[in-house]
């Protein structure tokens, strides 16, 4: 059978998994945890160079104890970006050790559309308009003539960033999002917040600054603020993702990337996708965060359709968009 | 011969219902179930605001569009423009004064952000009307407005086979108006590569 092991480790969490044509068979991980504050970059990209060798070696002893044998392993799948760079180059440095030690090709995959393929994948759904909302993500895409096209994306901060702006802020601990979620469920009065939607485009970075306001200002409590905040932000998610399914003519969508865990979130796509006669996909909360499964799995599909890197392509780019990439495993409609 | 009653005519889109009838259009803001009622109540009524402010304000720059006969917290009424969507009848000419109009809302710094040749009518008596500006803002980016232009090309390539001469036509028509059409046009070049936005419909 053939086997692709990928590596996952853009930001905080450090991934690898081994997956089959079948099912995900072996998933091993470690999270960096930064003692203040938000992530930093060179401490997050120390922190995956210490566990590599044992993140990789769990993830293979873990296949072998499934009774696969590594012999099975067709090639080795890693994000080459997007994602923060000293984070990118540790992983791709051991992606390319591997791939060498064990004689089998290297693929470097876009971490975006991993979460996508993923998506499509675990919920079975063929062509859905996509939100894609992480720390540093918030896009709308589609798949159209051979790539996975941005229908609307962030003017500035994604909203998983603005969330975890303001959770530290108010000094909750790494990752804010979460904790935030619970905050507002507690919250019952809506505060104004600056709600913007140009054209497809979004801009989150005001409603950080509302948010303090709220606070500092006018004394609102955290639980309300948190709701409004919420409720804002996803609103205009949601909204915009709707307007994509209607230029596009689709009626399916799929919710990926770590804030998608964000029960609020996903009923009110869901709510959004009944009024509209469409259907809504969400995969697995360990699918919506950034795991090595997805990698792997991408990797399979590009391995199949003959797409693989070689050694001199397989520089890391902090920035890649989803855009940039060519799908080749996927009929041009 | 009289008619008693002329056909009404529903258009659903994604945040609006459009009726029309009696030589009136209505265009009514519809309730999302998904948003809090003060974020909804707000939004619709900011937006039937802004619509009416942005087609008056087009229009007095000289620029054809409806005119709006009443606004109400999520409705606008306004005239009935007689005549063929652009997607229908658009040829050279056309394109070129389409060109002309945008150029006049862009060196106003007013973005359409759905300039498709749906939103626009050429009515019986000749003239050019734009319509739907629901999602239109002021801004004076290069940026917005290539991404303007870029979805007005968008929209030629997916309707229209002779969408290379289509797009020189406009093009030509936008530089007469607009002082600083190459600025904007070497964006929308720019804005291709990236291979940004889907064409719409
Ligand atoms: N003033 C008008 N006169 C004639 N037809 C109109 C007018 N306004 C809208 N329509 C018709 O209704 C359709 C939808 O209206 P529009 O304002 O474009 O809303 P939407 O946001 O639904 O696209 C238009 O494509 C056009 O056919
Ligand atoms: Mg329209």
């Amino acid at each position: 059978m053939t086997l692709i092991l990928g590596l996952e480790g853009t930001a905080w969490n450090l991934s690898v998994a081994v997956v089959s044509e079948e099912r995900v068979i072996y998933e091993a991980e470690s999270t960096y945890k930064p003692e203040y504050g938000g992530i930093h970059p060179r401490e997050a990209a120390q922190h995956h160079a210490s566990e590599l060798k044992n993140v990789v070696s769990r993830a293979l002893r873990g296949a072998e104890g499934e009774g696969f044998s590594l012999e099975e392993i067709a090639a080795i799948a890693f994000s080459q970006g997007p994602g923060m760079g000293p984070c990118l180059r540790t992983v791709a440095t051991a992606a390319r050790a591997l791939s060498i030690y064990l004689k089998i090709p290297l693929i470097g995959v876009n971490h975006c559309i991993a979460h996508i393929e993923i998506g499509r994948w675990q919920c079975g759904t063929k062509d859905p308009v996509v939100l894609y909302v992480s720390g540093a993500n918030s896009q709308v895409l589609a798949y159209r003539f051979g790539r996975y096209r941005i229908l609307g994306e962030t003017l500035d901060i994604g909203i998983g960033n603005a969330l975890d702006k303001f959770a530290r802020y108010l000094r909750l601990s790494h990752p804010g999002g979460p904790k935030i979620e619970e905050l507002a469920s507690k919250g019952t009065k809506y505060v104004y917040m600056p709600y913007v939607v140009k054209g497809m485009d979004l801009s989150f970075s005001g409603l950080t600054t509302a948010a303090k306001d709220a606070l500092d200002l006018h004394q609102h409590k955290k639980e309300d603020i948190c709701h409004s905040f919420q409720e804002t932000g996803f609103a205009m998610l949601t909204e915009v993702t709707e307007r994509a399914m209607a230029h596009c003519c689709k009626d399916e969508m799929l919710l990926a990337g770590g804030v998608g865990a964000n029960r609020r979130l996903q009923q009110m796509l869901k709510t959004m996708c009944h009024d509209r006669g469409a259907r809504f996909y969400v995969p697995e909360a360990k699918y919506l965060k950034d795991n090595g499964a997805m990698i792997a799995y991408l990797g399979l599909l590009m391995l199949k359709s003959g797409d693989t890197t070689p050694i001199e392509k397989s520089a890391v780019n902090p920035n890649y968009r989803p855009d940039e990439v060519e799908v080749t495993w996927r009929d041009v409609e | 011969m009289e008619k008693l009653s002329e056909e009404t005519l529903m258009i659903q889109c994604a945040e609006a219902i459009v009726e029309i009838k009696d030589g009136f259009v209505y265009k009514r803001r519809i309730e999302k179930r998904y948003r809090v009622k003060e974020i909804d109540e707000r939004i619709r009524r900011e937006r039937t605001k802004s619509e009416a402010k942005i087609i008056s304000e087009a229009r007095r720059k000289g620029v054809p569009t409806p005119i709006i006969f009443d606004i109400t917290d999520y409705e606008l009424v306004m005239e009935r423009i007689e005549g063929d969507l652009a997607r229908e009848v658009i040829n050279d000419a056309i394109s070129e004064r389409i060109g002309e109009f945008v150029g006049i809302l862009h060196k106003n710094s007013i973005i359409h952000s759905d300039l498709t040749t749906s939103n626009i009518i050429v009515s019986t008596d000749n003239i050019i009307y734009f319509i739907d500006f629901g999602l239109s803002f002021i801004e004076s980016s290069t940026e917005a407005k290539g991404v303007d232009v870029h979805v007005f090309f968008q929209s030629l390539r997916g309707t229209h086979e002779s969408y290379e001469q289509l797009k020189r036509s406009f093009i030509k028509g936008y530089r007469r108006t607009f002082p600083n059409a190459s600025h904007v046009l070497k964006r929308v070049k720019e804005i291709e590569r990236r291979g940004r936005y889907v064409e719409r419909k």
